[in-house]
């Protein structure tokens, strides 16, 4: 047998339990996978699903609670489950190297990132301090870091989060180590500064033949980065197969409702709305008989589905593809799936809430005895948009663009610098919320980021329910109050029994929808939805968004939708709008806007999204160094200092000139110097191929 | 770092104006004053004898007056009476115009003490030197090993040695030093366990140290605080090692020692080291009970002095000593925070 037949990493029938004080939680069970020499192997699934167990499994460190009960884990045919303390360290960081998903948490913030660099071959190699700082400046030059010798030098907390985890690859790959094991590394990271990494760990693994293990929820990065994948659900790997060949001939109902709940290109929240996966996922110690997935299956088959425990089944004819269900021959994967009630598209009405010049300045603070000089943070610079009733209008834009600042401004968190806010008619710029009306307050809400932390943990949904009725100042009695909390409840597809229970015993899903009843109790006319779903499982994204969107149709409500995700923005908004550095760059309809021209920064936005479809051909432009800091902006246009289109633009017009938000046609206006003849150059960045 | 320096000088003398102001109200308050009046003048003084006793020595005027005087930024008082000039400043039979019109404690003038008779600044430059002495073996003594104790208790928690020195150290810190000092007389110095290791009094620690005369005085303060200092660093290790970065070393192939020695240990000790600066004035605390008990004429013995005597000038140099070091180890307790944590740069 050559050296290339033999697996870098070969797990058998693995299975992690932990064990608390009174029982034993089983985290993964019965897993199988095998990665060969540079291959880059996928593990994709919902929060809980296990897939970091198993990679820290694989790397021996599950704590003091952590066990492995069953199975084996060999490395290059070596048993890991087997080895001693002293051989796992020689393992560790030598042979296998993990790449972290939150690198300022994973970079120790009292060492230089030089001596924690240079510590790897130390451990490793015993080689000399002089040669293994030497050999972290060449690896630091690798990861396509600016500047190495000062890089060295610098404290973690003086590197933005992107050039943090270039460091942290950087370490993972300090003593050439076989196997790269990546725990969602590009979570934590905006999605252009995401795009340059994937590239980069692609690159870096081609170069070196390192095999990798790549954990990620996100099906598009899996797509885009591995050959192989394995689908996780509750402890299980339900399908592996070749990438191209799972995404293409989904084998397992788990996999295609996964498929079906992400907002891929071409679905539409008219025609072809997502669909949900019904009920949750199942806690670890209540899992159901027989198939983990069997309660949520569409094509589950009573005493067939529960009856015993489901083997791995060859699956889909093609070499190590392979399926957890024991229905696989007998489903016909190719039937569309049941469309779920579609909609007629809403006509949007009259304006409803318009900005006009809005800015929001921040001054920083001097410091604690008054030296130093103020400086001037502009959050927001000329926002310039309008949504009428009924209508979707997305602000899109990475960490730092101002978009939470917008909302802030819209909600009366804070009041506006300069320019309008107009709601029906009235200006509320310079209303701080606490001199909001009920009225005002209950017509203008918001859905928040994170619903784990919005509600109050010591009360009661129905009773959060009936508060913000009575700051709506809506019901005239206590039990009118109580009623309408009911239909609130029934509204948010809640079932009524919830009204006593406590937040905790609700999963994140569920208090979201508690987040949009409240928003909804005053009949709301527009509502602020900031990253509403960002913080919650794919399969319940949907759900979700879903539910909003119903509402929405039914009041005719306006729906701010601030979000990141340009997939979901894709299908839900009627417009969209991009924001950088606090300016507006671009603003139309979600067809314009999506589709070019574009604004150079929408063009590298669209781009770096990765989309988890086979069909789909996408453009890659990668955008160089990070966004600059809004405490020192760029002269000029904001985005001339990471634009690509820049050396067509005549002089120095980019650094010296912020361009108008200029008209193109109808309302897509876009913020750059380019001529019309030169933006009617641009081509797509996403084309589905036909068939 | 310079401007931070200034700026924090600034805040200490403000901070210091107002403590002592505070003592010095606290301690001129009129039955002290009379209580004075009758040990230095006649202790049957009648109420006009002492109210005149007051005037004639200045401490009739009004508490701010006195205390810039003190403090040395008022010209001392002077009082002509039958021919005769006294003053604050004015030593007895010395000519007036041989006198200064400002003496307080920037001059150096620190009052004379009347339980001593000496004057307050020799009294507490003796005194503070041998209590410097004792703090510095306590700290020598407890300092190394709380660490010691709370890293090793901290790197592991829930393990058998986390749980038997958290037991030690809560056990110290419960016990006051006039119970931990007692018990270890009566231990390893006195006739009835018979070990008599050690010596029951450190009088003779004055004149020269030696083991047996000092070790029982330094390690009753000494287990109070380490025992506060160990729970302290424990409580920071054990956050450490679970901290993410912890991982990474670990996963990096890092032995257990390498991972507690070059990554916990400088992370773990950031927060201890404010709470080992603040132990500081706190030991002033002990060594009044402890020099006490050993008899060892300290600064914390003179303090008893100067209190149960109504000392008032010995009480505030006291008291400007204690403000001192309060204010001192914080400074350098922030300093010290801002060199550990990198995070933290004063521009």
């Amino acid at each position: 047998m050559t050296d290339a037949q033999t697996p870098i990493l070969e797990i058998e029938n693995l299975s992690i339990s932990f064990f608390t004080r009174t029982r034993e939680i089983p985290a993964v069970m019965d897993f199988s996978c095998k990665v060969m020499p540079g291959e880059a192997m996928g593990l994709v699934g919902e929060s809980g699903c296990g897939k970091s167990t198993v990679a820290l499994g694989v790397m021996r460190d599950l704590g003091r609670n952590g066990r492995i009960t069953g199975g084996s884990i060999r490395f290059k045919g070596r048993d890991i489950t087997t080895m001693g303390e002293r051989e796992l360290r020689g393992l560790r960081g030598r042979e296998i190297a993990m790449i972290y998903q939150e690198p300022m948490a994973s970079l120790n913030p009292a060492m230089k990132v030089g001596a924690q660099l240079a510590e790897v071959p130390m451990i490793h190699e015993k080689i000399s301090k002089a040669d293994a700082w030497a050999r972290a400046r060449a690896i630091v030059e690798d990861v396509r870091l600016p500047d190495p010798d000062r890089i060295l030098q610098a404290w973690p907390h003086q590197l933005s989060g992107g050039q943090q985890q270039r460091i942290v690859i950087a370490m993972a790959l300090m003593s050439r180590p076989s196997l790269l094991i990546l725990d969602e590394p590009t979570t934590a990271l905006d999605v252009t500064v995401e795009a340059g990494i994937v590239d980069l760990v692609r690159d870096l693994a081609e170069k070196h033949g390192t095999s990798m293990l790549f954990i990620s929820h996100n099906l598009g990065l899996v797509m885009d980065v591995c050959d192989r994948l394995c689908v996780m659900y509750s402890g299980e790997a339900v399908e592996t197969g070749d990438v191209v060949e799972v995404f293409s001939e989904m084998r397992h109902p788990y996999t295609q409702a996964l498929f079906r709940s992400i907002p891929l290109p071409g679905a539409d929240k008219s025609a072809r709305p997502l669909v949900a996966i019904p009920g949750n996922f199942p806690l670890p110690h209540e899992r159901p008989p027989g198939c983990n997935f069997g309660p949520r299956c569409d094509y589950f088959v009573a005493g067939r589905c529960d009856a015993q425990e489901i083997p791995m089944l060859p699956a889909g004819g093609a070499p190590r593809h392979n399926s957890r269900c024991i229905r696989v021959d007998e489903i016909d994967w190719n039937a569309p799936p049941a469309l779920a009630a579609t909609a007629e598209p809403t006509p949007p009405g009259e304006v409803v809430i318009e900005a006009s010049d809005l800015r929001k300045y921040y001054e920083t603070s001097p410091g604690m005895f008054g030296g130093g000089t103020a400086k001037i943070v502009k959050a927001n610079e000329q926002i310039d948009f309008s949504a009428r009733a009924g209508e979707t209008l997305a602000i899109v834009g990475e960490s730092g663009c101002g978009k939470s600042t917008l909302a802030k401004v819209l909600m009366g968190l804070e009041v506006a610098s300069a320019g309008t806010v107009t709601l029906n008619g009235d200006q509320i710029q310079q209303l701080p919320v606490e001199k909001r009306g009920p009225a005002l307050i209950s017509s203008l809400q918001m859905v928040f980021q994170n619903p784990f932390d919005t509600l109050n943990p010591s009360m009661t949904i129905g009773a959060q329910i009936i508060r913000a009725l009575e700051i709506f100042q809506i019901g005239d009695s206590a039990a009118d109050r109580h009623e309408r909390m009911l239909n609130l409840l029934d509204l948010v597809k809640l079932p009524r029994e919830f009204a006593t229970r406590k937040p905790r015993q609700l999963s994140g899903g569920q208090k979201q929808r508690v987040g949009i009843a409240r928003a909804f109790a005053g009949e709301a006319k527009v509502v602020v939805a900031d990253e509403p779903v960002s913080a919650l499982d794919v399969s319940v994204q949907a759900a979700v968004t879903d539910l909003l969107m119903e509402i929405q149709r039914k009041n005719r409500t306006t729906l701010l939708f601030i979000s990141h995700d340009l997939g979901i923005v894709r299908y839900l908004s009627d417009r969209v709008l991009v924001m950088y550095l606090g300016h507006v760059v671009e603003i139309g309809t979600t067809a314009e806007v999506f589709s070019p021209p574009f604004h150079p920064y929408t063009e590298a936005l669209l781009s770096a999204v990765p989309v988890a479809d086979p069909r789909v051909t996408r453009k890659r432009i990668v955008l160089q160094g990070d966004i600059p800091s809004a405490m020192n902006p760029p002269p000029g246009c904001p985005f001339q200092t990471r634009c690509r289109w820049k050396p067509l633009v005549p002089g120095d017009l980019c650094e010296t000139v912020v361009p108008d938000l200029r008209r193109l046609s109808g309302g897509h206006r876009v913020k750059c110097h380019l001529t019309d003849e030169q933006l009617a150059t641009m081509e797509p960045v996403i084309e589905v191929a036909v068939g | 770092m310079l401007k931070f320096l200034l700026r924090r000088t600034l805040t200490m003398v403000a901070t210091a104006l107002v403590l002592t102001f505070v003592v010095f109200w606290l301690t001129n308050l009129p039955p002290n004053l009379e209580k004075l009046a009758k040990s230095e003048g006649n202790a049957r003084m009648t109420d006009g004898e002492v109210i005149s006793w007051l005037d004639r020595n200045g401490h009739a005027q009004p508490l701010v007056k006195r205390y810039g005087e003190w403090l040395g930024v008022a010209p001392g008082w002077t009082d002509e009476r039958d021919g005769v000039t006294s003053g604050r400043c004015i030593a007895r039979g010395a000519a007036v115009e041989d006198s200064p019109r400002f003496c307080g404690v920037l001059q150096g003038y620190w009052g004379q003490s009347t339980v001593f008779k000496a004057p307050v600044s020799e009294i507490i430059a003796t005194r503070l030197s041998l209590t410097g002495i004792l703090m510095f073996w306590v700290m020598v003594l407890m300092v190394p090993s709380a660490l010691l104790i709370g890293i090793l208790a901290g790197m592991r928690e829930g393990s058998k040695l986390d749980r038997t020195l958290s037991t030690v150290s809560i056990a110290t810190t419960a016990t006051p030093e006039y119970v931990s000092g007692v018990i270890l007389i009566v231990v390893f110095s006195s006739s009835m366990v018979g070990l008599k290791w050690f010596k029951g009094t450190a009088t003779s620690a004055m004149d020269g140290i030696t083991f047996e005369n000092f070790f029982l005085p330094v390690l009753t303060i000494a287990l109070y605080g380490m025992g506060y200092i160990a729970r302290m660093t424990r409580a920071s290790m054990s956050e450490v090692m679970t901290a993410q970065y912890i991982r990474t070393a670990r996963l990096k192939g890092a032995s257990f020692g390498r991972v507690v020695m070059r990554h916990a240990l400088r992370n773990a000790l950031i927060a201890p080291f404010t709470v080992i600066m603040l132990q500081f004035p706190w030991l002033l605390n002990g060594v009044v009970i402890v020099e006490t008990l050993f008899n060892f004429k300290g600064f914390g013995w003179t303090l008893v002095e100067a209190a149960g005597n109504n000392d008032i000038q010995l009480l505030l140099g006291c008291s400007v000593v204690a403000v001192v070091v309060v204010l001192v180890t914080q400074a350098m307790s922030d300093v010290g925070y801002v060199l550990l944590n990198p995070r933290i740069r004063v521009s």
